[in-house]
C-alpha cells in the first residue's frame, strides 16, 4: 500500500501553508536544465543546477533547520519569474532573497550584484572597486562562484577585464546562453 | 551514545509515510486519511527540536497512534458518523463492539489498550486519571469481558 499522490501533495500544502518549514523547494523546468529552487519564509534562499535532490535537502537542512520539504506552492511566484524571464518577458526579479547566512562582504557583493542591469556585463574588478576592495577581483570571483541563486541574482553578467567570460558555477555554455538570451552577446556559430 | 544526526524531514516523511498510512488504515479504517496528515503535521511541529534521530520510526508511529487515538474518541462523542464498514473493520471496531458494555472508563480503557496499543501512561492522560488507575481500569475491563464470555 502507498500513499496516493493527492494525499501526499495535501499534506505538503498543508505543511507550507501551516508557516511550518525552514525550506520549501521544488524542481523548476528552464531552458537551462531542471533547477532546484528553494524559499525560507524571508525569500528565495537557492538555485542549484543539475539538481541531486537528496544531496542538496541536507545542505538546505544544514543552512537553515531540518524542517526541508519539497512543496510546490511556495516555490509558484519564483517558478513563474523564471518562466517570464526565459520567453525574454521579464528583465528584472522581484522576488525577495534570503541572503542571511551570507557573509558581511559577499552579501554587499551580491546585493551590488542585484543592480547590475538586463543585457549589460559588468567585470570581477568593477563590482571589486564598487564594493570599496578595488583589489579584490579574486574574492569577488568566489562570490559569483558561490552565489546561492544564479541567474536571479545574474553573476552570468559578469566577465574578466577582457571581456572572455572566464567562468560560471553552472557551465560556461549556460552563461553563453543567458547572456545571449539577454542580447548582451551575439549568438556564436559553431563552426 | 552518539548522537544520530536528524536527516531533513523530506527524507524522514518519505521513509516513514507508507508505515504511518499502514497502521492508521488498521485502526482507523477510513478516517485513516485525515489523521495522516494530521500525524505529520504533528510529526512536524515536533521535528526541529529533535536532538538526534533514534527510532524515528517509533516516534511517528506514537504520534500516529495519538491521534487515532484522539479520533477514536471524538467518533465516541459523535456515534452517528461511526460504524465502518462490516467487511473492512479496524481492529478496534470488532473490541469496541464486544467492549460496549463496559462501564465507560474501562472500555475506555481496553479500546485504547488493545485496539490503539497506547501505553498506560497515554490511556491515563487520555482519561484524565494515573497510569495506574488506567492498567486497572483496562484490567478489571478484560476480567469482566472474560466472566461474560464464559
Amino acid at each position: 500500500m502507498t500513499v496516493s499522490p493527492t494525499l501526499d501533495k495535501r499534506f505538503r500544502e498543508a505543511a507550507a501553508a501551516a508557516g511550518l518549514l525552514d525550506v520549501a523547494y521544488d524542481l523548476a523546468e528552464t531552458p537551462v536544465g531542471t533547477l532546484l529552487v528553494a524559499t525560507t519564509a524571508r525569500g528565495l534562499c537557492r538555485i542549484s543546477y543539475d539538481p541531486q535532490p537528496e544531496h542538496d535537502a541536507e545542505s538546505l537542512a544544514k543552512t537553515f533547520g531540518v524542517r526541508v520539504l519539497r512543496a510546490a506552492k511556495p516555490v509558484d511566484p519564483v517558478r513563474r519569474q523564471l518562466d517570464e524571464y526565459f520567453e525574454g518577458k521579464r528583465t528584472e526579479f522581484e522576488l525577495p532573497i534570503d541572503l542571511r547566512h551570507q557573509a558581511p562582504f559577499s552579501r554587499d557583493v551580491l546585493n551590488r550584484l542585484a543592480r547590475v542591469p538586463y543585457g549589460q556585463v559588468t567585470t570581477y574588478g568593477a563590482l571589486a572597486a564598487e564594493a570599496h576592495r578595488p583589489k579584490a577581483a579574486r574574492a569577488v570571483g568566489v562570490v559569483m562562484n558561490r552565489n546561492p541563486v544564479p541567474i536571479v541574482l545574474p553573476c552570468h553578467r559578469v566577465v574578466g577585464a577582457s571581456g572572455s567570460l572566464v567562468g560560471y558555477a553552472g557551465g560556461l555554455d549556460r552563461k553563453q546562453l543567458l547572456l545571449e538570451l539577454e542580447g548582451a552577446l551575439q549568438p556564436q556559430l559553431d563552426v | 551514545m552518539a548522537l544520530v544526526h536528524v536527516p531533513p524531514f523530506e527524507s524522514f516523511y518519505e521513509e516513514n509515510q507508507d508505515a504511518v498510512l499502514r497502521e492508521l488504515r488498521r485502526l482507523l479504517g477510513r478516517d485513516a486519511e485525515d489523521a495522516y496528515q494530521e500525524t505529520f503535521l504533528r510529526a512536524l511541529r515536533g521535528y526541529g527540536r529533535l536532538r538526534n534521530a533514534d527510532n524515528l520510526r517509533a516516534w511517528v508511529l506514537t504520534i500516529a497512534r495519538r491521534v487515532a487515538a484522539d479520533h477514536y474518541r471524538r467518533r465516541e462523542a459523535a456515534p452517528e458518523l461511526a460504524e465502518p464498514q462490516r467487511d473492512s473493520r479496524p481492529a478496534y471496531a470488532e473490541l469496541g463492539e464486544l467492549a460496549e458494555e463496559l462501564p465507560r472508563k474501562e472500555r475506555t480503557a481496553v479500546v485504547l489498550r488493545y485496539g490503539y496499543d497506547l501505553s498506560y501512561a497515554a490511556i491515563g492522560a487520555a482519561l484524565g486519571s494515573s497510569e495506574d488507575a488506567a492498567r486497572q481500569a483496562a484490567s478489571s475491563g478484560v476480567r469482566r469481558l472474560r466472566r461474560r464470555m464464559q
